[in-house]
């Protein structure tokens, strides 16, 4: 197992990397000026929203460094990331690193707690569904499912809004409250953008889970603790699940991926000050700045739930694991 | 001699949605305290749905419709399928070896685990004396370096040995009877001998009864004293295992007997024919002699009356035939 880890752990670094140089590229790349990355919007010398003149456009450029060639700029910005350097933020004006310890953990916090609402309500629809195969109630939850997997993060969230706010008021639009400043307040504040974004998660497992239960129950194996006199919650238990387990491991990583660009469209939706709202309104102010730094982070959050998967892999199937 | 298991008139059918599968039509065989028997046939004649049956492990869409199985004077088909008089009785008085050594063995389950727990649930061991036990019947059935290798998992053993995990848990709590199906298909020739000749030692050890399925007539004959042969969900032959192999009435005996390599023969002393046609569609049976297109023997009679029942042509030897072979 450690070494099926340690090589884990070796392409994850690797990927990390590489997600590192297409950020860097990413904006080098961007049309308009890199110096532009630094400073916000601006024209030399005509009319614009900076207006700065060419021997200050050339002092600028080399005192970012821009004038050097780019694997040397890439290692020097990588060096200062490293550092938690991440820069300062032309339209905020605060240094990036701050800016995201305060943005991260609101956002990490509700993705987290749709993550479990997800994984344990989609793990046990789908098991119920499997073990009650062609009832009424799995072939309503199934098709409930189908739809749910379907809906759109953002429209299921205006949904929400215009039926439980503006239609009935039982909850508040937007707005973020602090859960020990006033508790009840911060729970009306967060019921629909985690309801928003746990559907399409709950739908997508559950319709997995079931398959998997499905395709699990027919294996021959499970025949054998069949005719060993098992009681079928004792085959559920230990012959079943954790097969099923095995693919479900998956796509619970991938609904870490899925929550987290949800978060964009539902924080700025429902106006809660997190990671994705700042990532969206950074697009719109052009502060590329912020916008490298949240793809890294995001990119480095998935890499870092991949390689838990895949460690999770390796305990749930010996075949990896010992491979 | 007493007879441990009398399975009667057994008729499982599948509802599928081409039609309904006659899989078991009426399928009688009994077996004896410590005795082997065969049951052969062709591959999809309902070998393996008929000794499901017995444990009542039919799943949907099948259906055990009709029949008897009369086990220590109890009737089984009268208990539910999955209640706790069945399960006392399957994985301790009654076991199965199944066909698929690689994937009937859960591949996420140690070994040890998969032995012990027939022995936790039936013999009411605690973890450390089932394993210990699991390693000595491990150890019986000629797994090597067992107290090391009863911490693997399925995927780092052979086929072979695999099946000999099988037959260790088979065994495991003394059954009176063991359902072999098709326990040598996924060995090669070499192992497929010592499986075999393992078992029957084993069982005849322990006096336990054991039912052989197969499609090979030549690897049964050996091993039983009785047996049975299968045609599109019914039994057409039985006899004793010398009978049936050297003196065989049915003509679809003939044929099997004919088309197969028997054990021990030297390569191309014999010329091997094959049955022509294939086996019937169970769906749409015809009201006579299922057997009748692929006859090399019929007379006017067969095309006319319907599927003969079994009738004695020997001591101990069944025949459903109008035509019998040997008589003619
Ligand atoms: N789950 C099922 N659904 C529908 N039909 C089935 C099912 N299981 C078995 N059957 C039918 O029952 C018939 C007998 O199957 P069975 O598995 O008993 O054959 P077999 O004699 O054991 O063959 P083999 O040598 O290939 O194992 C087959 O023709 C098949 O069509
Ligand atoms: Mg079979």
């Amino acid at each position: 197992m450690t070494a099926y880890i340690i090589r884990r752990v070796i392409i994850g670094i690797i990927v990390l990397l590489l997600v590192t140089m297409l950020v860097f590229l990413l904006v080098r790349l961007l049309p308009g000026d890199p110096l532009m990355v630094y400073m916000g919007q601006f024209s030399v010398g005509g009319s614009g929203t900076t207006r700065i003149t060419p021997e200050e456009y050339q002092f600028l450029y080399h005192q970012y460094g821009l004038d050097r060639s780019l694997p040397v700029q890439y290692i020097d910005w990588l060096g200062k990331i490293f550092h938690g350097d991440l820069g300062k933020s032309v339209t905020v004006g605060q240094d990036i690193g701050e800016l995201i310890a305060e943005r991260m953990p609101r956002t990490a916090y509700i993705g987290l707690i749709t993550f479990v609402i997800g994984a344990v309500g989609g793990t046990f629809v789908g098991i119920i569904c499997a073990l009650r195969r062609g009832s009424w109630m799995d072939n309503t939850l199934t098709t409930l499912a189908n739809i749910g997997m379907t809906i759109p993060v953002f429209w299921l969230g205006i949904l929400l809004m215009y039926l439980l706010s503006y239609k009935l008021g039982w909850l508040p639009t937007h707005g973020w409250t602090h859960p020990l400043d006033n508790f009840g307040k911060h729970i009306s504040q967060i019921i629909m953008p985690v309801l928003a974004m746990a559907v399409g998660s709950i739908a997508g497992l559950a319709r997995l889970v079931r398959s998997c239960m499905l395709e699990v129950m027919r294996a021959d194996y499970v025949r054998t603790a069949w005719a060993k006199g098992l009681q079928e919650r004792v085959i559920v238990v230990r012959h079943q699940i954790k097969n099923a387990m095995i693919p479900v491991v998956t796509a619970l990583g991938g609904a870490i991926g899925m929550i987290l660009g949800g978060s964009v469209f539902i924080e700025t939706v429902f106006g809660i000050p997190g990671m994705g709202r700042l990532m969206t309104t950074a697009i719109f102010d052009y502060d590329y700045q912020i916008v490298q730094a949240g793809v890294l982070l995001f990119g480095a959050i998935i890499i870092f739930s991949n390689l838990i998967v895949d460690i999770a892999w390796g305990w749930l199937d010996p075949r990896i694991r010992l491979a | 001699m007493s007879i441990v298991l009398d399975v009667q008139d057994i008729k499982t059918y599948f509802h599928t949605e081409y039609g309904l599968v006659k899989a078991a039509d009426g399928i009688s065989f009994q077996v004896n305290q410590g005795e082997i028997i065969g049951i052969v046939g062709e591959s999809g004649c309902g070998k393996s749905v008929s000794i499901l049956s017995v444990m009542q492990l039919i799943q949907t869409p099948g259906e055990i419709v009709d029949g008897k199985v009369m086990f220590d004077g109890q009737d089984l088909l009268r208990y539910t399928a999955n209640g706790a008089e069945m399960r006392a009785i399957r994985g301790s008085k009654m076991t199965m070896i199944f066909q698929e050594p690689m994937t009937s063995l859960n591949p996420v389950l140690t070994i040890c685990r998969q032995v012990t727990e027939s022995l936790e649930l039936h013999l009411d061991m605690d973890r450390q004396a089932a394993r210990e036990r699991s390693i000595e019947l491990l150890k019986g059935v000629g797994v090597p370096d067992a107290e090391r290798r009863v911490d693997d998992y399925p995927h780092q053993f052979s086929g072979g040995m695999r099946q000999r995990v099988m037959i260790a848990m088979a065994l495991s709590c003394n059954p009176r009877i063991i359902f072999a199906d098709e326990p040598t298909t996924a060995v090669d020739v070499t192992t497929q001998a010592q499986l075999l000749e393992l078992m029957k030692d084993l069982v005849t050890r322990q006096n336990t009864s054991l039912v052989i399925v197969t499609h090979n007539l030549g690897v049964v004959a050996r091993y039983a004293q009785r047996i049975y042969v299968m045609y599109a969900g019914r039994i057409i032959e039985s006899g004793l295992s010398d009978d049936i192999f050297n003196h065989p009435r049915h003509p679809y005996t003939v044929g099997l007997l004919n088309s197969v390599p028997r054990l021990g023969e030297r390569h191309g002393t014999r010329k091997l024919i094959p049955i022509y046609g294939l086996p019937p569609n169970l769906i749409n049976m015809p009201p006579t002699c299922a057997f009748l297109a692929r006859c090399t023997e019929k007379v006017e009679k067969c095309s006319k009356e319907p599927w003969p029942a079994l009738r004695a042509v020997g001591d101990q030897h069944y025949i459903s035939c109008y035509v019998d072979i040997k008589g003619k």
